[in-house]
């Protein structure tokens, strides 16, 4: 099963840095990173393998929002099936 | 692998566009609740509800969570309590309202529908017995929705039902006239209802439905409004287009709901319900949709071609999105749920007439209407009658929702509060036609009806 999360927000030092050791203590694994940074606005999307997380995918999805809320800026954690259903045949 | 910009567009269209799954409703059978005495049977009815949608909420709020969608509404249908009560022996219908109400309150759903009649032939004796207990019912319950279903391009109209529902909508809104005749709001006159619908008030699981089944309804006003905003000069052909495609989008966030809501609840899943419904917030309206179309208010002429093509192109858009679609797939055009046709309404432009064109191709029909408080059963039923020919004749559903405000008259504001808005009186004909009323009996089956 595959994630996907969006963290929106103001830039700042260290975002994908937290994200990121955060996913790796939960045994996430990540397939997909894009980012931009728009007159200070920083948009990132990636996609994560959720096959064995350490914790529920609905913990992952309040853990996230949690640390988003620390630095700031808004993340979310989604499962990718939204995105499929409404952009694929 | 997904882009960027889709996740973008999808996210978008829930955080600013209002892109939500309207309602998850859980249609249960209680055909097999019947019994002679009425505590038994409100017993089984009450254990039967609560065993089956113990886990109805929690499942839309875990789908809500997991897909970062909005699952607005999580409900219940239930077989037309004429047909479940037949075996009763009682006097009153109100006490399984009552019932009703309470297994609502216990699983949490805010609405649950089925205190409802199928009377376009003729009445049973539980029919009358329920039509009699729906003034009662409403004003004794909170979560209780009722209908009646008058008539069916099949069977013609029950022209004594007819009269008689006038009847019912005026005592409902005289015993709720502290609360603006609310229960009014819980009450929909149909032609021809539909045995799947998850919408409210009108909602009923119908004889022909399996045992339990998840139903689902989506919407997305927002959406489409803010779709056609792009091609805001473009001609009609791109204006279809456009409406298919996020017609389409926004009916596969509904049934990849639908399918997994399904398969945790262990119940099959039923239809997708394709209807644009809005709800009073800003942004989340069809008469917005008609302004960005290019028509300065909700009833301006072209309103009536606006609604066909927005309807058409919606169901063109979303059949395709879902393997089983139902229910009434359509515009919804409630006027007090629906804050730019409240505006259309008191700056002139709607009548009511102009609405009543409108149901000839929308999805239902006159929805959420207040009207002046003196409003005679007879004008209701008039009314009634007049929305039933069209459903009748046009082989679709058509339905009445009309809340004659006790105590307010035309310009003045009914509140209802919450998903239900507020409407301002609108005024009504005043030409008399209770002596065609009063006729009695039926209208025949339409021509058309004898196709085999």
């Amino acid at each position: 099963m595959k994630g996907i999360i969006t963290v929106l927000g103001k830039d700042q030092v260290g975002i994908i840095a937290k994200v990121c050791t955060y996913l790796a203590e939960q045994n996430v694994n990540i397939l997909d990173i894009s980012q931009t940074i728009v007159q200070d606005y920083f948009n990132m999307m990636m996609i994560v393998d959720i096959a064995k997380p350490a914790k529920a995918f609905e913990d992952l999805i309040t853990d996230l929002h949690e640390l988003g809320l620390g630095i700031g800026v808004e993340i979310k954690l989604q499962h990718e099936d939204i995105f499929n259903s409404m952009h694929r045949i | 692998m997904i882009s960027k910009f889709e996740v973008q567009e999808t996210n978008t269209m829930i955080s600013e566009m209002k892109l939500d799954v309207r309602t998850i409703t859980m249609g249960i059978s209680l055909m097999d609740c019947g019994h002679s005495d009425l505590k038994i049977f409100n017993q089984k009815v009450y254990d039967k509800i609560t065993r089956l949608a113990e886990k109805l909420v929690k499942t839309g709020e875990d789908l809500e969570r997991q897909f970062g969608i909005p699952i607005i509404n999580k409900r219940i249908s239930v077989t037309p309590i004429a047909i479940a009560a037949g075996p009763v022996e009682t006097n009153s219908y109100v006490p399984i309202a009552e019932t009703l109400d309470r297994a609502a309150r216990e699983v949490g759903v805010n609405f649950l529908g089925g205190f409802s009649a199928l009377v376009q032939k003729g009445y049973t004796d539980s029919d009358r017995m329920l039509i009699d207990s729906i003034p009662e019912a409403l004003a004794v319950t909170e979560r209780v929705c009722s209908s009646v279903n008058i008539g069916s391009s099949r069977s013609g109209i029950n022209m004594d039902a007819v009269k008689k529902m006038g009847e019912i909508i005026r005592q409902t809104a005289e015993l709720t006239a502290d609360r603006d005749s609310l229960g009014c709001s819980k009450l929909v006159v149909f032609c021809n209802a539909v045995e799947d619908n998850p919408f409210m008030a009108g909602a009923f699981h119908g004889p022909g439905e399996p045992e339990c089944e998840i139903n689902v309804g989506v919407s997305g006003p927002g959406v489409v409004k803010r779709a056609l905003e792009e091609v805001k000069d473009a001609d009609f052909e791109t204006l279809c287009e456009t409406i298919k495609r996020t017609a389409f989008k926004v009916t596969r966030a509904g049934q990849l709901v639908a399918q997994e809501a399904a398969k945790r609840l262990g119940v099959p899943f039923g239809s997708i319900d394709l209807s644009l419904a809005p709800t009073p917030a800003v942004g989340d309206s069809i008469a917005e949709i008609f302004r960005v179309m290019g028509l300065e208010e909700a009833g301006a002429p072209g309103t009536t071609a606006a609604l066909a093509i927005l309807n058409d192109n919606v169901k063109k858009g979303g059949v395709m999105a879902s393997s089983y679609v139902g229910g009434l797939s359509g515009a919804f055009i409630p006027v007090s749920e629906d804050q730019a046709m409240i505006e259309a309404v008191q700056r002139g432009a709607l009548t009511l007439e102009k609405l009543e064109a409108m149901t000839c191709v929308c999805s239902v029909g006159l929805d959420m209407i207040a009207i002046p408080g003196d409003t005679s059963a007879s004008t209701i039923a008039g009314i009634i009658a007049d929305e039933a020919a069209i459903g009748m004749v046009n082989n679709k559903t058509t339905a009445v929702r009309l809340i004659p405000v006790i105590g307010k008259d035309v310009g003045e504001i009914a509140e209802f509060g919450g998903l239900l808005g507020y409407a301002p009186v609108m005024p009504v004909n005043r030409f008399d036609c209770a002596p065609f009323v009063n006729r009695g009996g039926r209208v025949p089956a339409p021509i058309h009806s004898f196709k085999n």
